[in-house]
């Protein structure tokens, strides 16, 4: 009698251990889509025969409370099916993700200017909005809350404070050779993903609805969705082929767009599209945090850091969403790759009359990690060594320490061997002796030059999220299709997948093939963020692909008498033995003996626990690491700067895909320049956004993207059982752009004759940097 | 009739709304989604599309296809005719790629892939061009595109591979029936009830006083947003680009004179002929796929205080040309602007040209723009300094200035104090910084803060000094190096 298969206690002999060299190259599996146009968006989708257009009208004012609504010249307006407000959804408005706060539709209260009060049906796009525009909104405006120093000074918050601490900070500071003391003003970032936010919602039979979306997060709207509605979730299924981009900015921000299509669609029994326009995109979605942060450290007069309170506040804009896991990682990684002897940081979640901030690659993690780097910098002048000198002696290590300010031990580290080795390959100190002389001997133009380390955690604090599934068909042509809770955005997610597949069962990349994320197909998956794509849903598709591995092994066996422990997939083949099977043969002849071809896969990450209560744990199964020099120019005269040079060095593990890996570290730097340089969120004093189109925020072009771009990995295996001991990529190497803010500082600094650590506020647009110019030669001139 | 090729498609437009866009018409009339609308505004490239004519120069017999690259978001329909309207879709042949999407796939160059067809266009454009192409130039090609995943490094290479090592593609092999197809539109009687293609002064006089309704369009990337941005209907127009007088360049007793329908592409050339300090703002200008489109006169009429070419031409001492099909009239460019986006154009006038004196010797020009960001920014700042010295004598001077008032500005108290006076003293810089100084009042807004344009003002005041001073050590004064 056959054996029965345990589903979760899958054996372990099956799997593959490592990727096979030629799978590592395969080029992005919608590649020759994307050039050929052929990919499909939501918005390229054939429209359903009934399909009619949404639109949204918004609030003019960023506080108060809503006294009337007229929507008379709405409706009369041309092409107008329908208009609902807050009244109109007949299940729960609140749509928050995990804390109440965020309303499909205003609901009496107004939060932040350009927050959404009505939806608009008509038969075309245009229609839609322009009769969007026509409602006649009462307000009585309220003084709003529009800073994190007016919130401070309002105690007002989103959620409670936190803090983490070891040692005894107070003593430490007491007793420090050197003090100093910083702050800093980081500000905001918008997405920018290039396709906007859309979703589509097509009625199906009785209840039931099928929505489109571009969303990281489908079945976070498969729930908000069937709330809205008051229906049960079986009834609705999200599909989520690619997107255009998500950055973060389609994890929770997806929900409503799909919500607000369903209502209509649902009242109206036809598919309703609701595309936003550009400039409604920026005004409506949330954004990074900005961030208004400071610290206190102790220090020898060696540069060796004796003890650090960092203070972090979260701009979280009028609602929870997901601040209080973003301000928590900002807090995690205020430390960044350095050991604090003592320490306390404190966290706290500022809530304002802005549209409520959201996760953005990174999470958080940038805005505490360049704390770390600020307070490296101010070592740095004040003790009169060179930053990476500084850098490198206060790094974890047996010397300084090893545990973390949330006591997990680093028990990883890379940096010291990851550093030297780019410090060599970017002459470094060559290059530095270069800019010292080239800065003596220019007035106008100063150079700078700064080496910084990334360490990022990775994990989802939210320990249940650290669980993936996938389900995989084998055909009875070998075809293989495979399906998990990850989405694609760009970041090549499926295409490690169907490598994942194809090296498990041996077959080549084309006989695979990744399927929309349907939430029919997988179930109460994890939102597609913390860099946790590929690693849980990899897992999750290796372990579906081991159980059929498993089924097709017995069944061979079986036929040739053999263990079916011994049965290799290589090769287009079972092997056992001296016997073998082309795929096809035993995919026929399994099913033929009636053995199933599909199974469900399951992971969750191991060893991670986090007690929020204490501020102890482990909450990140390893982490991540890389550094970057960069170099750049500055104009004293106009602030303007260039990034002239950049080398990258970054830690993989075993790298699944290295095209792909280096896209994200390219892609991922370029994205944190613009974050400190260029893309400068603006909002008017009555709390409107300002920067609200493509005119106005100015993310990185093609020309940003310095002369000498050098990226290489770091290829050690990961030392945790990760998938085929890999690493993740999509966030960690934005944070490696921190390079480039203090490159500018050292660029600075260097007319005060690296003396002063110079105040430079994010985004270090030209003018910011002219007024640091401005500064740095007063206080000269002051000395 | 609007006549033009859909790829090798015949399409003539009879009954559309003036204020169809390319990129609507072709998502939502065509069926054909390739081309992506990223913001609708000109400024990211997802919907790039290539339009190809055939060239102005060269004889019948040897003429050739040039493809150019446009934002199908902020062009109208009126724009296409007698062109061929090339999409992404068309671009591989019977299963294979084209090259320049092959090398794009080779390069790993797309990752969500969303700005994909519209760099796949541009650097088409580019391949067709047939130049040779560096690194500057190809960034250049591509400042119009925007990508938020791959940090461009990739893009960049599959460009320069592709473009150094072109093959014939099925476009060379059709161009002489593409050719014949298109010069058959053109003899057509070309426009609709609402899109009106006058080609002769005469004729768009005519069409002015006919349609009182109507607005002059020309490469409509200012006009465009009026529609897709503030949802505004345009429900007639009058199209310039095809008046022949419009589009004229003509060089006679030392003047330059540029019709007002010629686009910033067309026109580079011989300004930077002339003018060789004006590349960095001219490539700076907007981008590729904008400059094929926008119009100088355009740039004028519409009084922006943030245009570039406005102060270019007053620091020249350029006169505008206004015409009414029966009267020129021609006055200074500083005088045509009488505040913010007003001019002195009358009813049924137009921009005519724009007359440039040619430089002398002994002139020195000097551009500066200072934007947020390097390609593809609106000034916040745009400065032209335009100085005759003798020796070291100042003979003459005049500046024009974007970005600090309420429309473009000269400065006349600089030539007033400077002149006579000893460039290379330290009076000069200081005397200029004190007009600069109390000159102007510049505004906050979201792209810089008052002060900092007023210190920018005397900064690059300071800037021009010493560029235009020979001392002994050439000071760097420039973060970046343009061609
Ligand atoms: C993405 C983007 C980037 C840009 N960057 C820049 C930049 O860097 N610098 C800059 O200066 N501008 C920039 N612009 C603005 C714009 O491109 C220019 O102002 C352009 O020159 C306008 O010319 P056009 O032919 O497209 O004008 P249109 O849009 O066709 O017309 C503009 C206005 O001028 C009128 N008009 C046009 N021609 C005539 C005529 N002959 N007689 C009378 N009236 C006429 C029209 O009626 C209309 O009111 C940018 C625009 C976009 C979309
Ligand atoms: S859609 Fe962005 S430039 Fe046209
Ligand atoms: S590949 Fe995503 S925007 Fe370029």
């Amino acid at each position: 009698m056959r054996k029965l298969i345990q589903q979760h206690n899958v054996n372990e002999d099956t799997a593959q251990h490592l990727i096979t060299s030629n799978i590592k190259n395969t080029p992005h599996e919608s590649a020759v889509r994307h050039v050929s146009g052929s990919a499909r968006y939501v918005d390229d989708i054939p429209a359903p025969a009934n399909l009619a257009h949404a639109a949204i009208g918004i609030s003019s004012e960023a506080s108060g409370h809503i006294c009337s609504i007229d929507l008379t010249d709405v409706f009369a307006s041309k092409g107008v099916i329908d208009v609902i407000i807050a009244q109109d959804v007949p299940g729960q408005i609140d749509i928050g993700p995990i804390f109440k706060g965020d309303p499909v539709l205003a609901d009496k209260e107004i939060k932040f200017h350009g927050q959404p009060i009505f939806a608009v049906l008509a038969h075309t796009v245009e229609q839609a909005r322009i009769a969007a525009t026509l409602a006649k909104i009462n307000i009585i405006p309220s003084n709003p809350i529009l800073t994190i120093d007016e919130a401070q000074k309002a105690s007002s918050y989103v959620r409670p404070s936190h803090s983490m601490a070891r040692g005894n900070i107070t003593k430490a500071l007491a007793e420090a050779e050197h003090t100093a003391t910083g702050s800093l003003s980081i500000g905001g970032q918008e997405h920018l993903y290039l396709e906007g936010q859309i979703s589509m919602a097509v009625p199906e039979e009785e209840d039931r609805m099928l929505i489109f979306t571009s969303s990281q997060h489908p079945s976070e709207v498969q729930k908000l969705v069937a709330e809205v509605l008051a229906v049960k979730l079986h009834k609705i299924v999200v599909d989520m082929r690619r997107m255009g981009g998500g950055f973060g900015g389609k994890e929770t921000q997806a929900a409503q767009w799909s919500c607000i299509a369903a209502l209509l669609a649902a009242r109206n029994q036809r598919a309703v599209k609701l595309r936003l326009p550009r400039q409604q995109d920026m005004i409506v979605t949330g954004k990074r945090h900005p961030f208004e942060n400071q610290f206190h450290i102790g220090f020898t007069s060696e540069g060796n850091i004796s003890g650090a309170k960092i203070t972090i506040k979260g701009n979280c804009g009028h609602s929870p969403d997901l601040s209080d896991a973003i301000v928590d990682r900002a807090m995690l990684h205020a430390d960044n790759s350095y050991y604090l002897p003592h320490c306390q940081i404190d966290g706290h979640r500022m809530k304002t009359n802005q549209v409520s901030h959201t996760a953005f690659r990174g999470f958080g993690g940038p805005q505490g990690m360049i704390m770390a780097e600020a307070i490296m910098d101010t070592i740095a002048r004040k003790v009169g060594k060179d930053a990476l000198t500084i850098r490198k002696q206060n790094l974890y290590s047996e010397a300084t320490g090893m545990t973390t300010p949330y006591h997990m031990e680093v028990q990883d580290n890379v940096l010291h061997e990851l550093i030297e080795q780019l410090e060599s390959t970017s002459n470094y100190w060559q290059r530095r002796d270069a800019i010292t002389l080239f800065n003596i001997n220019n007035p106008i133009i100063k150079k700078g030059l700064a080496l910084t380390p990334v360490k990022f955690g990775i994990s989802f604090t939210a320990k249940h999220l650290n669980q993936a599934g996938a389900l995989v068909h084998v055909y009875t042509d070998g075809s293989i299709q495979a399906n998990h809770g990850g989405t694609e955005m760009g970041q090549g997610l499926h295409t490690k997948i169907s490598q994942i597949v194809a090296n498990e069962f041996g077959v080549s990349v084309e006989d695979v093939d990744i399927t929309s994320t349907r939430t029919d197909k997988v179930p109460n998956t994890s939102p597609t963020a913390a860099s946790s794509g590929t690693d849980l849903n990899g897992k999750a598709v290796q372990n579906a692909c081991i159980i059929i591995k498993q089924r097709l092994a017995q069944f061979f066996a079986e036929q040739v008498n053999g263990d079916p422990k011994d049965v290799l997939f290589v090769n287009n083949q079972l092997i056992l033995g001296e016997h073998t099977r082309t795929w096809f043969d035993a995919v026929q002849q399994a099913y033929i003996g009636r053995v199933s071809l599909s199974a469900t896969g399951f992971y969750k990450t191991p060893k991670i626990h986090y007690n929020r209560e204490t501020g102890q744990g482990r909450p990140f199964f390893y982490f991540a690491y890389g550094a970057a020099v960069s170099e750049v120019s500055i104009d004293t005269l106009t602030g303007e700067y260039k990034v002239d040079r950049v080398d990258i060095l970054h830690d993989v593990g075993v790298s699944l895909n290295p095209a792909i890996d280096k896209g994200q570290i390219e892609g991922g730097f370029i994205q944190g320049m613009g974050w400190l340089t260029t893309e400068d969120l603006r909002w008017d004093c009555a709390g409107k956004l300002i920067s609200n189109n493509l005119a106005t925020y100015k993310i990185p072009a093609i020309g940003d993207t310095p002369d000498i771009f050098n990226v290489d990995l770091f290829e050690k295996p990961n030392q945790e059982d990760s998938i085929y001991h890999s690493k993740a990529v999509g966030e960690p190497p934005l944070m490696l752009a921190i390079s480039v803010w203090c490159a500018l500082k050292d660029a600075l600094s260097s007319l005060s004759n690296y003396q002063i650590d110079p105040p430079l506020p994010t985004p270090a647009t030209p003018e910011r940097v002219l007024a640091c110019v401005n500064t740095l030669i007063k206080e000269v001139a002051c000395e | 009739m609007i006549q033009f090729l859909l790829n090798n498609k015949l399409v003539s437009i009879e009954n559309e709304r003036a204020d169809t866009t390319v990129l609507h018409f072709l998502r939502d009339k065509q069926a054909l989604t390739g081309t992506k609308e990223g913001c609708a505004s000109g400024d990211c490239g997802a919907c790039t599309v290539v339009v190809a004519e055939p060239s102005s120069c060269g004889d019948n017999e040897n003429q050739q296809l040039d493809y150019k690259a446009i934002n199908s978001c902020v062009t109208f329909l009126s724009a296409l005719q007698g062109k061929q309207l090339i999409t992404v879709e068309h671009l591989s042949n019977k299963q294979s790629l084209h090259p320049v999407q092959q090398v794009m796939v080779d390069h790993n160059a797309s990752q969500c892939g969303f700005c994909t067809p519209g760099f796949v266009m541009s650097i088409f454009a580019l391949y067709k061009q047939g130049d040779s192409v560096n690194r500057l130039s190809a960034i250049n090609a591509l400042s119009g595109n925007l990508c938020r995943c791959t940090g461009y490094k990739p893009i960049i290479e599959a460009a320069l591979d592709v473009c150094n090592a072109r093959v014939a593609d099925q476009f060379s092999e059709a161009s002489t029936s593409t050719i014949a197809q298109l010069s058959a539109l053109t003899k057509t009687n070309a426009g609709t009830e609402n899109l009106i293609l006058p080609k002769s002064r005469q004729a768009l006089a005519q069409a002015i006083r006919k349609h009182h309704d109507a607005v002059l369009v020309a490469g409509s990337t200012d006009l465009a947003l009026v529609h897709t941005q503030q949802l505004q209907a345009i429900n007639k127009m009058i199209s310039v680009t095809g008046v022949k007088e419009l589009k004229r360049i003509e060089e006679a007793d030392n003047m330059l004179t540029i019709g007002a329908a010629c686009t910033l592409s067309g026109l580079q050339s011989i300004l930077l002929n002339h003018f060789p300090a004006l590349q960095e703002v001219m490539d700076r200008f907007a981008s590729v796929p904008i400059r094929n489109q926008a119009t100088i006169g355009g740039n004028i009429a519409n009084a922006s205080p943030i245009g570039d070419m406005p102060p270019i031409l007053i620091a020249l001492n350029a006169q505008v040309v206004l015409d009414n099909g029966m009267r020129y009239r021609s006055m200074p460019v500083a005088d045509f602007f009488t505040g913010y986006k007003e001019t002195k154009l009358k009813n049924n006038e137009w921009l005519d040209s724009i007359k440039i004196p040619l430089p002398t010797a002994n002139q020195i020009l000097r551009v500066y723009k200072v934007s947020k960001r390097i390609e593809d920014d609106i000034s916040a700042v745009c400065m032209a300094l335009n100085i005759t010295l003798n020796n070291n004598n100042v003979l003459d001077l005049s500046a024009g200035f974007g970005g600090v008032a309420a429309s473009p500005k000269n400065c006349l108290n600089l030539s007033n104090k400077l002149v006579g006076m000893q460039w290379s003293s330290i009076e000069s810089l200081k005397q200029g910084q004190q007009i600069l100084l109390n000159e102007f009042n510049p505004i906050d807004d979201v792209r810089a803060s008052g002060a900092y344009r007023k210190q920018l003002l005397q900064n690059l005041w300071h800037r021009f000094w010493l560029e235009t001073n020979n001392h002994e050590h050439r000071i760097e004064t420039r973060v970046s190096q343009h061609a």
